[in-house]
């Protein structure tokens, strides 16, 4: 059984206004445990809105979100207990910062599930250090911190919830190579370690070519393609017609394949381009590489 | 969503109430409150509130939209009305224990309900016809005159028309905010006040955060582009009154005597 | 070229004071000189925190340095009687677009530049309408601000400027908040800007595909000037850059990887010369 199932979900906004839009249709897909998701499509493609409905913010028109097998929008389960299990963190997070200290803030959703203070003071501290968050800095006010920091405190408020899914939407927005590498490195980190599922919403190809084991195409509130992300990738065309793009390194291996040199398609990272590449040229100087 | 309110929205068109000069749109909705509270019998009433609904159809907007206005406060003009009904002077029609319905109560109610209603409207046609910019722009010319008693005339109105700029963006925020809440298991909607209070913490705070941010780059982004108080500043629209300013105002004029009119010749309705 | 902006030994730092006595001084800014040419497009490249946005605000006398001088066409940046003949020659867009638009009517915050200047109304509408047409958002001139997508909003925040008609405009990040579509909307407008109307632009960015865009690229870091070059040359300096926080764009690595990391060789910034240079390569080695 998969962790979470999606079946036949639509919605639409401002239903009954003129400017009523379908924003996902008939959306179906399932996700395993342990997963690394990448989800790439434009503005608009429904990508947001299918994320707040696998924690039950926003409510299907149609169709129904099972976690574990269960409907996640039964009247029976109380929602609350649901977004404990399937965290969202937002775009720009460090925008719900409130409390007077990082430590507090932090603890605001475990103390929210209901936890023993030795417990949630536990969560804390494990989830500023899963994020590389100095212990000294969980005292000092969230709005003392640097930008990066204070994104990185507001993830740790999410991850400290232990959720079995964690969905990220575009986490390194505004952040420059320093900050977005360290970061992703942190998720990718998490999910190798707890071996818990990773959704992560992002416009940077290169990100979601270097991470993510499956990517999902969301295209006009529809699910255009779901597989591993090499065999996503290597659909240049398909993706193009979409508005979207490969990696650049993708790019270029792709149409060296295309112009008849002995390279593989899909190719997502620059070391494995350069494997390729130099291989290629040692046998053309008759080197052993 | 938070940001489908329609108080204060503006439908760009070209119907004549679109048109009309925003000073005289100003001082006729003043004129409009003020007549609709002294109608004193159904005549009156009913006139001017014909009246009232031949300007929201002129003025081209979805009726709808007028509809989602009323919407708002429906609950506060039944509550009234009832009110009124329940509180007449005079002998009862019907009677319930204590809750008696007269006359007086009847049309206690009636006037009540239609006032109010023609009251939205109107102030809606102003909104929905009329730029938040055209209509500080408005306000700014009317008031002018209060600058020989010190007052910033031109500062007040940029202050509105940057609050209303705003507006929007600040709703959307905030139910921004309010997920990320969510998400992390804040519950907004149960429990006694005082624990709904604390938990609209979370969301204001950060909420205030942001607005003094924005308010910092705004002021900074103003200053970038030469802003420097209301001295030697020029504008792109400039005010003139032109013919349908002139007739709309002799047809509101008549309008209103006639109100005036129906009041003395027909009597007036026992209340 | 003529010189527009002269940048002389500009040094500046925040400082946190206490009754007058200077707690704490960071240094932004660290004993920076360089020309910006009339009509070139230059980028400004450094991460975060790296001082790019201070410089930013320089340019049109928003700060002052601390040491040091800013020549704006020969005007000084702090000449306080020349104020507002500066900020109209040098337009500033920043990183939010929501927070530097005005008025609820897009061709109403295009106007508001001018309106502060004092330009006569007639003019003004010449001039918004131009300005709208120059960003293509001249058929969006009555729409509300939030109605607008991330990348329409910056360009009427664009418009804003060049409504002023300055001689040049320093973006600030202007693409940092918007997804791939709006910073593709944005940068040809930058480009379209720089080349038909001629105008100089210095654009800020931790991007490198956009640095890329640019005439010139200087790099910065902690206040220190550490490259002032072609993006084809720049590119080529990636254990420099990557030492400082920087990315280079993938078509530039893999070719310096395949070279053997040579620097100030010349490399393909985008990926279609990056095929042509790669199949090159395997031809002729």
């Amino acid at each position: 059984m998969s962790l979470l199932e999606v079946k036949n979900l639509t919605y639409s906004y401002g239903v009954g206004t003129p400017f009523e839009k379908k924003a996902l249709d008939n959306v179906s897909v399932n996700i395993n445990a342990g997963e690394f998701i990448g989800v790439i499509g434009h503005t608009g493609s429904g990508k947001s809105t299918l994320m707040q409905m696998l924690n039950g913010l926003l409510k299907p028109e149609r169709g129904q979100v099972f976690l574990n097998g269960n409907d996640i929008n039964a009247p029976k389960n109380n929602i609350r207990n649901i977004r404990f299990k399937v965290g969202l963190v937002f775009q720009y997070p460090e925008h719900q910062l409130f409390d007077d200290t990082v430590r507090k803030d932090i603890s605001f959703g475990p103390r929210n599930m209901g936890l023993s203070e030795e417990e949630i003071d536990e969560r804390v501290i494990s989830a500023a250090e899963f994020v590389g968050l100095k212990r000294e800095l969980l005292d000092k006010s969230p709005f003392e911190l640097s930008g990066g920091e204070k994104r990185r405190a507001a993830i740790a408020g999410v991850i400290s919830m232990e959720p079995d899914i964690i969905i990220f939407d575009e986490p390194t927005a505004g952040l420059d190579p320093n900050g977005r590498n360290y970061l992703l490195e942190r998720i990718n980190d998490y999910h190798k370690t707890k071996g818990k599922t990773v959704i992560l919403v992002s416009h940077s190809m290169e990100d979601i070519a270097k991470y993510a084991q499956k990517v999902l195409v969301l295209n006009k509130g529809r699910i255009e393609m779901f597989d591993e992300t090499k065999i996503v990738f290597s659909q240049v065309e398909k993706l193009d017609s979409m508005g979207l793009r490969v990696p650049q390194i993708t790019y270029i291996m792709n149409k060296l394949k295309e112009y008849g040199y002995d390279v593989s398609g899909g190719v997502l990272t620059v070391e494995e381009a350069y494997k390729e590449l130099n291989r290629l040229l040692c046998r053309k100087r008759g080197e052993k590489c | 969503m938070l940001s489908d309110i329609t108080i204060g929205q503006f439908f760009p068109g070209n119907s004549i109430i679109h048109r009309l000069d925003p000073r005289i749109k100003l001082v006729l909705l003043l004129s409009f409150i003020v007549f609709i509270f002294i109608t004193g019998n159904y005549f009156s009433l009913s006139f001017i509130f014909i009246f009232v609904l031949s300007v929201v159809i002129m003025s081209g907007v979805a009726l709808k939209m007028y509809l989602k206005s009323l919407k708002a406060i429906v609950y506060i003009v039944l509550f009234t009305s009832v009110i009124n009904l329940l509180y007449g002077r005079g002998e009862p029609i019907a009677q319930l224990g204590i809750l008696k319905v007269t006359v007086s109560g009847i049309n206690n109610a009636v006037f009540v309900f239609i006032r109010i209603v023609s009251l939205i409207l109107i102030s809606s046609v102003l909104t929905y016809t009329t730029s938040p910019t055209q209509l500080t722009d408005g306000m700014e010319r009317l008031m002018s005159p209060l600058k020989v008693f010190k007052i910033q005339v031109h500062e007040i109105a940029m202050m509105m028309t940057i609050a209303l700029r705003f507006i929007p963006t600040l709703l959307d925020e905030t139910e921004k905010i309010m997920n990320a809440q969510k998400a992390r298991g804040a519950s907004m909607d149960s429990g006694n006040v005082i624990q709904r209070i604390k938990a609209f913490i979370p969301v204001l705070v950060p909420l205030l955060v942001s607005s003094f941010r924005r308010a910092y780059e705004l002021a900074t982004a103003m200053e970038c582009r030469c802003y420097h108080g209301g001295d030697g500043r020029t504008r792109m629209k400039s005010l003139h009154l032109k013919k349908a300013d002139y007739i709309s105002s002799a047809v509101c004029v008549i309008a209103f005597c006639g109100v005036v009119a129906l009041n003395i010749i027909l009597p007036a309705a026992e209340r | 070229m003529d010189n527009f902006i002269e940048v002389k030994n500009v040094t500046f730092g925040y400082k946190d004071y206490d009754n007058n006595n200077i707690l704490n001084e960071t240094c932004v800014i660290n004993n920076i000189s360089f020309n910006v040419r009339k009509g070139e497009f230059l980028a400004l490249l450094g991460h975060n925190g790296s001082g790019k946005s201070t410089l930013a605000k320089m340019f049109n006398g928003m700060i002052t340095p601390d040491k040091g001088e800013i020549l704006i066409e020969g005007i000084r940046s702090d000449d306080e009687d020349r104020k507002y003949e500066i900020r109209s020659k040098v337009g500033l867009v920043f990183q939010n677009p929501d927070n530097q638009i005005v008025a609820s009517i897009v061709e109403e915050d295009v106007a508001f530049g001018p309106e502060n200047l004092g330009v006569p109304p007639k003019e003004i509408r010449e001039r918004v309408d131009e300005a709208l047409k120059a960003v293509d958002m001249y058929e969006y001139r009555n729409f509300a601000p939030h109605k607008l997508s991330g990348g329409q909003k910056q360009r009427t925040a664009i418009a804003g400027i060049i409504a002023m008609q300055p001689d040049c405009i320093v973006l600030d990040e202007p693409t940092a908040m918007l997804d791939p579509k709006g910073r593709a909307e944005v940068m040809s407008t930058i480009k379209k800007l720089n080349k038909e109307k001629n105008i100089t632009v210095i654009l800020i960015t931790h991007y490198m595909d956009e640095a890329a865009a640019a005439d010139r690229v200087i790099v910065i870091d902690n206040g220190d000037l550490l490259i002032d070059d072609t993006p084809k040359k720049v590119f080529s300096h990636v254990k420099l850059l990557k030492e400082h926080g920087l990315d280079v764009p993938q078509s530039a690595e893999i070719a310096y990887m395949l070279k053997g990391g040579k620097e100030n060789d010349e490399l393909p910034i985008n990926r279609h010369r990056c095929v042509e240079y790669i199949v090159e390569l395997l031809n002729n080695n």
